[in-house]
């Protein structure tokens, strides 16, 4: 056998004992020093660099040999400070900096906080339907992609690498729905206070509908590999267990919370942007496991596709409607619309302003650069993110910035059930039951 | 509060007419029943569960189809517990402050959303604490979840909530001074290094309205 040395591997003496950093390459050489001590207990660090963490997550174990009998979280490592940066820009601009926070599903965070804006303006109702539509449509395709990082990313951290291909496959076909309708394929800042960005291209629906034909078709595939797959069924069938009792004290929605067997979700309890008009169902298990969880998840992915089939008929009808409220001091009052040679504003746009209406083009300019005012008050509403109650708690002092902007994102507060699904496992489930929470650090940390 | 301008900008050059309006803004006062909805019930509710219940709530808000209690800081735990027990408000979804520096000895307002999945109702209460004494009784012991949400809380506003199991600082580092969602502290509150070269904080390079 070859010995090496690792620059990066070593051992310290520290005042709480003996440190060791282990850089993978390096097993026997530890195996054989820790085999030395008489110590029984061993603290493990674990992240916030490492592949099954799911991100920039720190976990900081306490083991019993296997076993796992102390966990804690450490998080902040993804902190970006975009509840304070949105204080200094105008609402509409809001949107740019929420869609990046949980990053696997920007348009939950965006529409949660127009939601919000629209609440506060006292515009609910005047959203025209068919941009309520796409908002539907939109979050029920970024539940399908962000669902699909979860199976995918959860099945490679448990060993299992061909779903995560076909889970990427078929994100990717969801990514460029997004990119054809948004263009962009992550954070797109398509929903804005009002409205939406901008209508659907040509040829949007006959594209939605062979997507969806595909991805029903597509789904099979995991469904082959994972369920009913006896090592798989091992892995994750009893690991992660927390019960209802459990979740509403830690104040846990989403996937986890209906694998409890309670069918509590907010498109049906507490419904928004019209969900009580489509017809779906809530899936849920009563296994309290990661295998419970892992099912509800791919369930919803079909009800998301019956959602969308909807909206596609709903949009068919509502053909040639408005994208945004008619109220000129919300909405931009220009219509803005892209050149034929695909850059720039179009001729008729350039003409309309400079030409015809420069009090149109003054409007414009005072809206862009400096926001429309929101009247003072606070405000919370909630949605049905893919991992539970994405919370937007807005504050207005009447000015043309939010006074302050908080985001109760479901991975962070879903984060904390971590010790209670791990503390007495393995170590090799503490992965597992990590991924079920399926936490996304740019949320967590935000 | 007088607001001047349609848009809110000062000193800008504005020849758009706009600038020349303004108008008084009125804060929300408290609210007075009936309050609507599913409110006036729990308000009745609350009240026949909780005796000193007219000494505990500070005022009453309705606006915008949302119930606010603002509740006094040595009553929360005991209206909290209330709430979960007899009123089945199971959850308490998160805490969040929020600073109003021109509110004097009521500096710091910590806020809790709750929400009860058997009534399917949500309402939200509200603390209000002065700089000097930000303490705050910690409700993890009534809701177990309200832990991280009071740490951020604490890391961002530097509100005490006493008797919290590890009130440590969680999304900035340990040796972090200053509370970053305070209306004092600017924004890119720490000068930024680059080989020597200093930027000024980005509050400070341009100014919005």
């Amino acid at each position: 056998m070859t010995t090496y040395t690792d620059p990066y591997a070593s051992s310290q003496e520290t005042t709480e004992g003996r440190v060791y950093s282990v850089t993978g390459g390096d097993w026997d050489a530890l195996i054989t020093e820790i085999g030395a001590t008489k110590e029984e207990r061993v603290v493990l660090n674990m992240g916030p660099q490492h592949p099954s963490t799911h991100g920039v997550l720190r976990l900081i174990l306490e083991l019993e040999g296997e076993t796992v009998t102390e966990t804690r979280c450490g998080i902040g490592y993804l902190h970006t400070g975009i509840e304070k940066n949105t204080e200094f820009r105008n609402w509409t601009q809001g949107v740019t900096f929420v869609t990046r926070m949980d990053y696997l599903s920007p348009i939950f965070n965006e529409t949660a906080y127009c939601l919000g804006v629209e609440k506060l303006l006292g515009i609910t109702n005047d959203v025209p339907e068919r941009a309520t539509v796409i908002r539907v449509m939109m979050m029920e395709f970024n539940r399908i992609s962000s669902h699909m990082v979860a199976l995918g990313t959860g099945a490679l951290e448990l060993g299992a690498l061909s779903p995560m291909i076909f889970a990427f496959r078929e994100r990717e076909k969801v990514l460029d729905i997004f990119e054809m309708l948004s263009g962009l394929r992550m954070n797109m800042a398509y929903i804005r206070p009002g409205g939406v960005a901008q209508d659907l291209p040509e040829g949007a629906l006959k594209k939605i509908r062979e997507t969806v034909k595909d991805l029903r078709h597509n789904f099979k595939d995991n469904e082959k590999l994972l369920i009913g797959n006896s090592i798989w069924i091992k892995r994750t069938q009893g690991v992660g267990y927390l019960d209802l009792a459990g979740c509403t004290t830690l104040g846990i929605t989403g996937p986890v919370l209906r694998s409890t067997g309670l069918a509590w979700d907010l498109r049906k309890a507490q419904p928004y942007c019209g969900y009580e008009d489509y017809e779906f169902d809530i899936p849920t298990t009563d296994t309290c496991d990661v295998y419970g969880r892992f099912l509800i998840r791919m369930k919803e992915l079909e009800q998301s596709l019956r959602i969308i089939e909807q909206c596609v008929s709903k949009l068919e009808k509502l053909e040639g409607q408005p994208v945004m409220v008619a109220d000129k001091k919300i909405a931009w009052p220009s219509q803005l619309s892209v050149g034929a040679d695909g850059m720039g504003n179009s001729l008729n746009h350039i003409r309309e302003i400079m030409g015809e209406s420069m009090e149109a083009l003054i409007h414009h300019f005072k809206l862009v650069t400096e926001g429309f005012r929101v009247p003072a008050g606070q405000v919370y509403t909630a949605i049905e993110s893919p991992r539970g109650e994405l919370g937007v708690n807005l504050v207005s002092d009447g000015g043309t910035r939010p006074y302050r902007v908080h985001f109760r994102d479901p991975s962070f507060n879903n984060l904390q059930s971590t010790a209670a699904m791990c503390e007495g496992g393995q170590i090799s489930d503490v992965v597992a039951a990590v991924a079920s929470i399926d936490p996304v650090m740019g949320g967590v940390d935000r | 509060m007088r607001k001047n301008g349609m848009f809110g900008s000062q000193g800008s050059g504005d020849t758009s007419g706009f600038g020349g309006l303004a108008k008084t803004q009125t804060t929300i006062g408290s609210t007075e029943r009936p309050f609507g909805g599913y409110f006036d019930q729990v308000a009745d509710d609350l009240e026949r569960a909780y005796p000193l219940f007219n000494d505990a709530i500070e005022k009453v808000v309705v606006d915008r189809g949302e119930l606010t209690l603002f509740i006094k800081s040595n009553r929360l735990l005991d209206v909290a517990k209330i709430l979960r027990d007899q009123l089945r408000f199971e959850m308490c979804v998160g805490v969040n402050g929020v600073h109003y520096p021109e509110e004097t000895n009521r500096e710091l307002h910590a806020i809790y959303s709750l929400l009860s999945i058997t009534r399917n109702q949500r309402i939200r209460l509200e603390v209000c604490v002065s700089e000097k004494d930000p303490h705050v009784p910690s409700l993890v012991e009534i809701w177990a979840g309200t832990n991280w949400h009071e740490r951020e809380t604490y890391d961002m506003f530097g509100i005490i909530f006493d008797n919290h199991p590890g009130l440590t600082r969680i999304l900035m580092p340990d040796d972090w001074s200053g509370f970053p969602q305070r209306k004092d502290y600017p924004l890119g509150g720490i000068e930024i290094e680059y080989k020597g070269a200093t930027v000024p904080a980005p509050s400070e390079r341009r100014s919005y309205s």
